[in-house]
């Protein structure tokens, strides 16, 4: 079986529109773990037990159970306590959940390395709690970790095929639904293959010139 | 005249070990008093629960006539919490050893944070302030810089600028040429004298440099292990030291130099 070109120039519309459902759950899902994943890193440093008890055992139980479960969980469970989700809500809920809890451990390290000193000048000051953290902890703790956080932003992307198992129309459950249609699924499949490789490959080489340029501007 | 510090039997213990014992001590208005002593008696300590850095486990602190370490409720005083300790402590300015200047900010930036956020300044007001205050440590030319591009004295006399555009009554000053090279103490020393002269600053500094106490303190109060040894005026405390302790770091202090 050979690769059919003019085949594969044909299903390309189809797969195209479906890149953008994939696009789409990716940078959503991203969003999502960027300010649920703050959340639950200052949650999880807080000085109060009742908050950050919960939010670290929230974070290990998220992390310690597969994705895949979670989105069956939130898609086919949740309607059994009246939470009816569509298939692409739950799937991009399932992965901002699950990469929050990746980001906050992330957040957790670049807030920690800003120096104590930092928090007594701002307190020396009578700086506002919020003032302090939005002017003067922040700024020093995320430009350090962003290409850490960038690296999940590629790990979430190459997750979402795991959408297709709720049917999702993302890319890898069209591919399917091509297969199953034409019995040709070298095409479709080689031809999603492709599209990670090269979105995941433009990403990587972003992160890197994303921290070279950080560094330059932090020197 | 009213003392616009008071520290009355304070006591701060980090688990077991008690840092500072039952300490009392009053700051009259305008009074420069160096704090001096061996390391581990104390005297960073003294400084840093006036700032309210670290909180005390007995006794009370008042800064100009009001509770700091206390609040009042229903007519009887109880531990503060954060809000008050805030409304109090802006009375009050802090330099530290190692500078704490926010990296991500210029001089300028750095003088203008805490007057627009806390005091309410305008951009503009802020801004005058700020480099008014820059051009008094005589930075008037690095406004625009990063600390990295500042040098060790360069970027203390910033963070001294930076403390004095909240207006504080009160001056701490802990070991602030501690972290300089040789050369560049004179210059932070020359800022603070600068300071006395012109300024209705009541100033506390806990320091090494002996000479630079003899000088300009009205009060040099000596610690040893979390209370105050001796204190006296400088003339009286360095030529003729009554506490056996006193004279012993006194001696060790001035063979080293």
């Amino acid at each position: 079986m050979l690769f059919d070109w003019s085949f594969a120039l044909e299903i390309l519309p189809i797969l195209a529109q479906a890149a953008v459902i994939t696009i789409e759950a990716t940078l959503i899902g991203f969003v999502l773990a960027l300010l649920l994943g703050l959340a639950l890193a200052l949650a999880r440093m807080s000085r109060n037990p009742f908050i950050s008890f919960p939010a670290a055992g929230f974070i290990e139980f998220i992390r310690s159970t597969p994705l895949l479960i979670q989105i069956f969980f939130l898609y086919f469970v949740f309607p059994k306590f009246g939470i009816v989700l569509p298939a692409l809500v739950a799937g991009i809920l399932a992965l901002g959940l699950h990469y929050s809890t990746y980001c906050a451990e992330v957040y957790r390290a670049g807030l920690e390395n800003v120096p104590r000193g930092q928090w007594e000048a701002a307190t020396a000051l009578n700086l506002a709690p919020m003032a302090t953290f939005r002017d003067i902890i922040l700024p020093q703790a995320i430009p350090p970790i962003i290409p850490a956080l960038a690296n999940y932003l590629v790990a979430l992307f190459k997750e979402t095929p795991l959408l297709s198992a709720i049917a999702v129309l993302e890319l890898m459950q069209t591919a399917k639904i091509i297969g199953s249609d034409t019995f040709r699924y070298l095409e479709p499949i080689t031809l999603v293959g492709l599209f990670f490789l090269v979105m995941s490959l433009v990403s990587a080489a972003l992160i890197r010139q994303g921290e070279a340029w950080l560094r330059r501007r932090r020197s | 005249m009213d003392p616009i510090v008071s520290f009355q039997g304070v006591t701060k213990r980090y688990g077991y070990l008690s840092v500072l014992k039952e300490l009392d001590l009053d700051v009259a208005p305008n009074e420069k008093v160096a704090i001096i002593g061996p390391s581990g008696s104390g005297k960073s300590t003294l400084l840093r629960v006036l700032m309210t850095l670290e909180q005390i486990q007995e006794g009370i602190i008042y800064v100009d006539g009001q509770p700091l370490t206390h609040m009042e409720r229903n007519g009887a005083l109880v531990p503060a919490d954060e809000r008050y300790q805030r409304s109090v402590r802006g009375k009050i300015g802090m330099v530290f050893q190692n500078f704490n200047l926010f990296p991500h900010m210029t001089a300028l930036q750095n003088c203008m944070e805490a007057p627009m956020n806390v005091l309410g300044l305008s951009r503009q007001d802020a801004q005058a302030r700020a480099s008014e205050l820059l051009e008094m440590v005589g930075l008037a030319d690095k406004m625009q810089s990063r600390p990295n591009r500042l040098s060790g004295g360069q970027q203390q006399r910033v963070a001294i600028a930076r403390a004095l555009a909240m207006r504080p009554k009160v001056m701490l000053f802990d070991e602030v040429t501690s972290a300089l090279d040789p050369e560049l103490v004179g210059e932070v020393l020359n800022v603070i004298r600068k300071l006395g002269d012109e300024h209705n600053l009541t100033m506390l500094m806990v320091t090494h440099q002996m000479g630079f106490a003899r000088e300009f303190a009205d009060r040099v109060c000596f610690f040893y292990e979390g209370r105050i040894a001796e204190q006296g005026p400088p003339n009286e405390f360095f030529t003729d030291p009554k506490n056996e302790r006193t004279r012993a770091f006194l001696s060790a202090v001035l063979e080293a130099h």
